[in-house]
């Protein structure tokens, strides 16, 4: 995989005389949004086959396929649209629910992106600017730990204590990959080895400060108190949904990285030394300064994608509220191919596989690794383009019409 | 390479195609109009269970409750369903969509799901909660209940007092120049902490009663300090750090992280007359400990299986009620473990002293206690 899109090797000139259909169709089978879409649909075909091998009816009727096939396909056939249905009506709509529930589950995918946008919008800057941050489990954690702090702490009026709360978040999270950044621009050291150990260090320190009254307060479990009400995300359609403005605050968030890639003297600076770190070096621009530049933003981003975690839906911190945000982050930026509008979409996918996952389990019955597997098959099949082009019929089509399958596009 | 490709291809349908020979079982929708309903009658009524982030298969007490939750199903022949939490984040969607699925009782297991069974349990006065090592407080940490939430509580300090007595006497009969006696944590959590001071307690006790000065190494009481390895996995942790210990002199470890237990038992098969305490369940019946269990002194027993299934049965009767359960010596919900190989070994009369003492405890002349423990009134 390339870090940023700005490599990309221009496509295989079509032989001379070709029709403009022709150049249509060897357009499509070059673009990577075919290949992501191949990869996502394989990946469920391929967790599709876990699914019915998981399920203990069809391990049953598996026994006597020979005797009575019909018992096998049908078992299987009955775990796979169960299971997907489940997923569908956690995700997206739930057609057996009454009411305003039926929609719920597309507002929930839309609260699981939430903190994968922002996240994901931060390492999206990294990876574009050459920078392989794996530190974000930590960025978010401190984010999540100093949001934490200004809601239990202190008192304010409705508006600012939450801009406040996110503010702090904002610096921490900053700082904590600036850390990292400041190393790499004074001593070279290199930054993957720096974030991993960073995360380590953010999750035992937040893991001590929850016995400590800072962040317990009374409490004697490693849990905090509830953080205010007046600094939690506004909820945008009521009780009843668990939406909040943190969602619209992601999409501007996105908004504003697209603009400072496209279009500041900044991000161009980023992108130069993503690009080639000595030539941007000799045509002037300071590229220690870059990297902590892009450290800060990227955490900053991290930091926030933590607040919204704790003010807009767990409300309370424990040394696991990051889940696995960080790291699933990273996929969702690859997914996005780096650019803010692949990692927003790529974010409400992984949002819609979380949301998902829990009536998966409860109603269909199926284990919550199956759903990790689809979310890592994808990632599988994204990284190997010319695998998602050997499976695919599309091009196996285009293939027989002599067109190129070769890859064009990283 | 190919035709090896081929080949191993071919033996693997070959195998599949073999496997999948057997005859198909009679149909028994029709042949045996009962044959579903030999295990127990079928009864409408589901039980749920939403795990904490260790998941069900922590050897540990989310695993307890699922086996708790199994055991219904099969005895009592309610359905069930669970969901596996993997973050925080996910313990009030989790618990949201058991309330969609229509269950009618819900088990949390961990203090960590007590935010989202509180807040379900407000919302949906007609389905039953239950919370597994933790009762309801509000924001300010006084404890609050619920009509239909029953916490399932453990005094399991006073299992380990006994254990910590134990370890105390059977560490002076094995070392009687240096005897101590160590313990470590996975993390700082009550429910961890309440075992190490228990234990804590126990051994002094000992030293009191014999005169003796048994040293514990890895908790202070009085400061709520000591070892944790920082998680509840790390086999490898577990170990190095028994290893720190026994260099130290340890006799007796009690390792209170779950499955991390198996790094000690490794440690302590190193050095001559080491033994090691398991908690949760019978170390010394677990598989997994086969190789070992002949180093397990005792176990100091919490029986969440049982608290799980007993909550279930009364609640499927129709006799649900929110009044803590408490696990207690009394009770039976705490013990220690029988001693199994030890029995030749340890001191008739340190066996009787422990009897004596676990008289007393229930007849409450002793009280054992420990702020870890969750106040019930």
């Amino acid at each position: 995989m390339t870090t940023t899109d700005t490599l990309v090797a221009p496509s295989a000139q079509p032989p001379a005389g070709q029709t403009r259909e022709r150049n249509l169709l060897q357009e499509v089978l070059d673009s990577s949004w075919l290949v992501i879409i191949l990869a996502i649909v394989t990946a469920l075909v391929a967790s599709s086959v876990l699914i019915a091998a998981a399920n203990t009816e069809v391990q049953e009727s598996a026994a006597y396929l020979f005797a009575r096939p019909s018992d096998f396909f049908g078992a299987a056939w009955d775990a796979i649209y169960s299971a997907y249905s489940a997923l569908f009506r956690g995700a997206v709509f739930d057609y057996q629910a009454e009411g305003v529930r039926q929609i719920r589950p597309i507002t929930e995918t839309m609260v699981a992106s939430v903190p994968l946008i922002f996240t994901g919008l931060g390492l999206a800057v990294g990876f574009r600017s050459g920078l392989f941050n794996i530190g974000a489990q930590g960025q978010v954690l401190m984010g999540a730990a100093a949001a934490t702090y200004v809601g239990i702490t202190f008192d304010l009026p409705v508006v600012v204590h939450v801009v406040l709360a996110c503010l702090a978040a904002m610096v921490v999270g900053a700082l904590w990959a600036g850390i990292a950044g400041l190393l790499k621009a004074r001593t070279g050291a290199n930054e993957v080895i720096v974030t991993i150990m960073l995360n380590s260090i953010a999750l035992y320190l937040v893991s001590y400060l929850l016995t400590t009254t800072l962040l317990a307060q009374g409490g004697t479990r490693p849990i905090s108190p509830k953080v205010a009400d007046t600094a939690w995300f506004p909820r945008m359609l009521g009780d009843s949904f668990r939406l909040h403005w943190g969602f619209v605050v992601a999409l501007l968030a996105a908004v504003g990285v697209w603009w400072l890639m496209e279009r500041s003297v900044l991000g161009f600076q980023f992108r130069a030394v993503g690009a080639n770190q000595r030539a941007a070096r000799t045509a002037g621009i300071r590229v220690n300064l870059v990297f902590v530049a892009v450290m800060l933003t990227a955490g900053a981003l991290a930091g926030m994608g933590g607040a919204a975690q704790i003010l807009g839906t767990d409300k309370t911190l424990q040394a696991g509220s990051a889940g696995s945000i960080g790291f699933d982050a990273i996929t969702v930026a690859l997914l996005g191919r780096s650019k803010p509008l692949g990692t927003v979409l790529a974010a409400l996918l992984f949002g819609a596989l979380r949301a998902g996952s829990p009536l998966m389990q409860t109603s269909a019955a199926t284990p919550i690794d199956i759903v990790l597997v689809i979310q890592a098959s994808i990632v599988l099949l994204i990284a190997a383009p010319p695998l998602v082009r050997a499976l695919s019929p599309i091009h196996w089509i285009g293939r027989r019409l002599g067109r190129s399958t070769k890859e064009a596009v990283a | 390479m190919k035709k090896l490709t081929r080949a191993a291809v071919l033996a693997t349908a070959t195998a599949l195609a073999l496997a999948a020979c057997a005859a198909a079982p009679e149909d028994e929708e029709t042949t045996e109009p009962g044959a579903e309903e030999t295990a127990g009658e079928t009864v409408d009524y589901t039980a749920c269970m939403v795990s904490d982030e260790g998941g069900f298969d922590d050897a540990s007490f989310n695993q307890s409750g699922f086996e708790g939750l199994e055991r219904a199903e099969s005895e009592l022949g309610i359905q069930v369903r669970t969901a596996e939490s993997s973050d925080p984040g996910q313990y009030e969607t989790n618990v949201d969509s058991m309330v969609q699925e229509g269950c009618n009782l819900i088990i949390g297991v961990g203090f960590a799901l007590e935010d989202a069974i509180e807040m379900a349990a407000q919302a949906n006065p007609d389905i039953d909660f239950a919370l597994v090592d933790s009762a309801f407080s509000d924001a300010d940490f006084n404890p609050v209940t619920y009509d239909n939430a029953k916490p399932l509580l453990f005094n399991t300090q006073e299992a380990a007092f006994l254990a910590g007595y134990l370890a105390a006497g059977h560490a002076v009969a094995t070392d009687a120049e240096e005897p101590k006696v160590a313990t470590y944590g996975g993390m700082p959590f009550p429910s961890v902490t309440i075992f190490m001071d228990g234990f804590y307690d126990g051994v002094m006790k000992y030293n009191e009663d014999s005169g003796t000065t048994v040293e514990v190494l890895g908790w202070d009481k009085e400061a709520q300090n000591g070892s944790m390895i920082g998680n509840f996995s790390d086999t490898e942790a577990g170990r190095a750090t028994t290893e720190t210990f026994i260099a130290s002199g340890a006799d007796v470890i009690l390792p209170v992280a779950g499955p991390v237990g198996a790094g000690s038992l490794n440690a302590a098969s190193q050095t001559e007359g080491v033994s090691v305490i398991w908690v949760d369940s019978d170390g010394y019946m677990q598989a997994s400990n086969a190789d070992t269990k002949q180093l397990i002194l005792t176990s100091i027993i919490k029986q969440i299986g049982t608290a799980v299934f007993d909550t279930i049965a009364t609640a499927a009767d129709g006799g649900f009620d929110a009044a803590p359960y408490v696990g207690t010596l009394e009770n039976g919900g705490v013990d220690i473990a029988p001693l199994h190989d030890f029995e030749s070994t340890v001191d008739p009369a340190l066996v009787t002293a422990v009897d004596d003492l676990r008289e007393q405890i229930i007849a409450g002349d002793l009280v054992v206690e420990s702020v870890s423990a969750t106040p019930t009134e």
